[in-house]
């Protein structure tokens, strides 16, 4: 049994996004944070590096990759300490999965390669106003017309926290077909341009700031039938399926998080003094690093392994929601302590653990909120 | 600690000021990143608010502690963490020494016009390279003739950009670090002080905080607070107010924060019955609230004892300590519930935790209580027991 969850084509790769961040984010993560978003040709430039494409068909433009693949290059990101840049670059990892699982050939052959190269961008509408965690009281109505001969989806309603909304081309979009509950949802592939569709102004957020959140609106919105991705009706299963690699890599992201923070404190601490001595020579300083640094590595080794099952073919649903949760539950402590640590430097714009902190908050509530996942859990437990 | 109408009175003034002029401007405010603290104070100043315990003989109220910590508590009630935290620079930080121990001319200089609003006070005690470790300072004021002149710099600094004088703490001698000390009020207009531009904060956003810099600041010895030597003493002090205030001035805070959350969470509808009908949800809140109740309890009981002129650095730091991760858990808890709406910047929720965060690391950070505290108790090392 290999003790190592990484391989030598994954540590390339994971070189590979290393480079990529050192070059070409690390550098402008100040000026994206404050303009409220990442460039287009950032995607283009991740697109060319290979970045983009892992995990997704040769014919489409992408890379074989397993989740590993996946979690290296979310790593390699997130160090340059913005969670909003690997949101919004990665927001077509929960996007395009389903277009890529059941979209049809034609929808798959037209959409992916060039989401894949980065000359579009495709994001995921699933939250509305009114239906966050709750995925089965959507409300958002999709329903079957026939407008010059062609069939096609008449869609109005509204969707929330959209990530990529506003630079975004393409929107996997989850709406109700059918009846109440779960059992009445579909995807649609919606497109920018179209009539009826409009998005709202970039949402002003407490963190996340380089990825850009949006409100959509659809007005007696017509999309081409053809756009349906997998079965009327099927939708709550793409989307619940849909989420297990979502989650893992929120959990990702916040080790990182706790691992970007964790390391800004073990530099900081060798420098800055109080009451005549570094802090590093204060034991409840140093004892505070050692809670820190292990509470990381039982998440980070949890994840791991849940993505190796998950890799496996194994349903761990239950585990990989405890996953997210002893994740999250990590970087809210360790944030937490980086910026008690820093001080009043750590409640300035211009440290690393003040946005660390900021960008962190969302981790426990999107994707699932830390109470959903428990429910999760629970109802695996047959309670 | 029993209540009079007259408590109540001041009470409801407080309230009425927030809710015509403070609340309606607080986005705009936070939007700009500052607020206009003359214009603010002095409408604070014409009711009295800026000096409800301080002599009546400058214009104050002359009430006791117990009228201030009302007024704090009620400031809680503002919708951003920033007003409070400007107000209590004015009334509880930068001048309770001043108001104790300085000379009637001082007084008549600088304390009037700042109970009477007609002047803005910073209190300047952190620098770059000592925050909560006081002792370390390194701004000095050397004695040149009837002046001082004083070298350094300050950071941090609450109000500084809009400030008519500071009440700074240097270093007046070569002594023993704690008895090298005093407080020196600096008009903001001597030639030599220079202020950075406002900084960028976590939260807190219209609170101005500047960096300030002095290069052979010239200031007359009679601005120095009470006797040279003294200030660090006094500061120590001067931070029983200030770590009081905190407390008192967030516990209004927390009460919107449960109660807006529980009425948002009886509103929103998920999984076809409100949120807070989930009992994980409801228990937390009742749980939120009882633990503020427990803070408020003994703060009103330090309050007691402040006024009766007891030492209240212990308990003072207890609470500071505790209200503070307290604030923490309350803002945190209950952004969680409005899920996605409370990551928003605009929210309230959102807006407060992000100012509370600084309650844990402002006017002493939890460790420095923690220091204080031990030391209270006998733990540290070399201290006798028994």
């Amino acid at each position: 049994m290999s003790l190592f969850y990484f391989n030598e084509e994954h540590q390339a790769v994971r070189e590979t996004a290393r480079r990529f961040t050192e070059k070409e984010i690390t550098p402008f993560i100040d000026e994206w944070e404050e303009s409220g978003g990442i460039p287009r040709e950032l995607f283009l430039k991740a697109g060319e590096a290979g970045l983009l494409g892992m995990g997704y068909d040769e014919q489409y433009g992408g890379t074989p990759g397993d989740i590993f693949h996946a979690i290296a290059i979310n790593e390699e990101l997130m160090r340059a300490g913005s969670g909003g840049v690997v949101a919004g670059l990665q927001s077509l990892n929960i996007g395009l999965p389903p277009v890529h699982r059941w979209g049809s050939d034609t929808l798959k052959a037209r959409i992916i390669p060039e989401v894949l190269a980065g000359s579009k961008i495709a994001c995921l509408a699933i939250t509305e106003p009114g239906a966050g965690s709750d995925v089965a009281g959507l409300r958002t109505r999709a329903e079957q017309v026939t407008v010059d001969g062609k069939p096609f989806y008449k869609v109005n309603g509204s969707k929330m926290f959209i990530t990529s909304g506003v630079i975004a081309d393409y929107y996997t979009v989850a709406v109700r077909t059918g009846g109440e509950g779960f059992g009445g949802i579909s995807l649609l592939l919606i497109e920018k341009d179209i009539k009826g569709f409009s998005v709202g102004k970039n949402l002003k957020k407490m963190g996340w700031w380089a990825s850009d959140t949006a409100e959509l609106f659809f007005d007696d919105c017509l999309v081409p039938a053809e756009n349906l991705i997998g079965q009327e009706n099927q939708g709550f299963y793409c989307i619940m399926s849909n989420f297990q690699p979502e989650r893992i890599s929120l959990a990702v992201m916040a080790n990182t998080t706790s691992e970007v923070a964790l390391n800004a404190c073990l530099e900081y601490v060798k420098d800055r003094s109080t009451f005549g001595k570094t802090l590093k020579d204060h034991q409840i300083i140093r004892h505070k690093l050692a809670v820190m640094a292990s509470k990381l590595e039982a998440s980070r080794e949890f994840t791991y392994r849940i993505a190796a099952r998950y890799q496996a073919g194994e349903d761990v649903s239950m585990e990989v929601s405890m996953a997210k949760n002893i994740a999250t539950d990590t970087s809210d402590h360790i944030t937490y302590q980086a910026t008690q640590i820093f001080g009043g430097m750590g409640f300035m714009r211009e440290s690393v653990v003040e946005r660390l902190y900021r960008d962190n908050r969302i981790l426990a509530i999107g994707g699932g909120t830390y109470e959903i996942m428990n429910e999760v859990i629970a109802k695996n437990l047959g309670l | 600690m029993k209540f009079t109408e007259e408590h109540n009175e001041i009470r409801r003034t407080m309230a009425q000021v927030i809710e015509k002029e403070i609340n309606p401007y607080v986005e705009q405010w936070e939007e700009e990143g500052i607020f206009p603290a003359h214009d603010l104070f002095k409408k604070l100043g014409n009711l009295g608010l800026l000096g409800v315990a301080k002599p009546v003989s400058y214009g104050g109220l002359g009430l006791d502690y117990s009228y201030e910590a009302l007024v704090a508590e009620e400031l809680g009630a503002i919708h951003c963490g920033s007003i409070p935290m400007a107000i209590g620079v004015q009334t509880n930080m930068a001048t309770p020494a001043l108001a104790r121990y300085g000379s009637d001319e001082l007084r008549k200089e600088f304390l009037t016009p700042a109970i009477a609003g007609d002047q803005v006070a910073s209190i300047a005690v952190s620098e770059p390279g000592a925050g909560s470790d006081v002792a370390s300072i390194k701004t000095e004021a050397r004695k040149d003739g009837d002046d001082y002149v004083i070298n350094g710099s300050k950071m941090w600094i609450t109000n500084s950009t809009q400030a008519d004088f500071l009440c700074v703490l240097a270093n007046t001698s070569d002594d023993a670090r704690h008895i090298n000390k005093s407080l020196i009020i600096v008009p903001t207009n001597t030639p030599g002080v220079e202020v950075s531009p406002r900084l960028n904060k976590l939260g807190m956003r219209s609170s101005d905080t500047a960096q300030i810099f002095f290069d052979d600041v010239r200031v007359p010895q009679r601005f120095r607070i009470g006797a040279e030597g003294q200030g660090f003493t006094m500061q120590m002090q001067q931070f029983q107010e200030e770590r009081l205030f905190c407390v008192a001035s967030i516990l209004k805070t927390l009460d919107l924060c449960v109660s807006e959350t529980a009425d948002y969470c009886y509103e929103r509808k998920a999984f076809g019955k409100p949120l807070l009908d989930n009992q994980y949800l409801h228990y937390r809140l009742a749980e939120l609230q009882t633990e503020t109740e427990i803070v408020r309890a003994a703060l009103y009981q330090a309050v007691e004892q402040y006024v009766e002129g007891e030492d209240v650095t212990k308990l003072a730091s207890m609470l500071k300590l505790k209200t503070g991760r307290l604030a923490r858990e309350v803002t945190d808890g209950c952004l969680q519930f409005w899920g996605g709406m409370g990551y928003m910047w605009d929210n309230k929720v959102s807006r407060f935790y992000r100012d509370s965060r600084l309650m844990s690391i402002g006017g002493g950070a939890d460790e420095v209580m923690l220091g204080i505290i031990c030391k209270y108790l006998g733990l540290l090392p070399g201290q006798k027991r028994g």
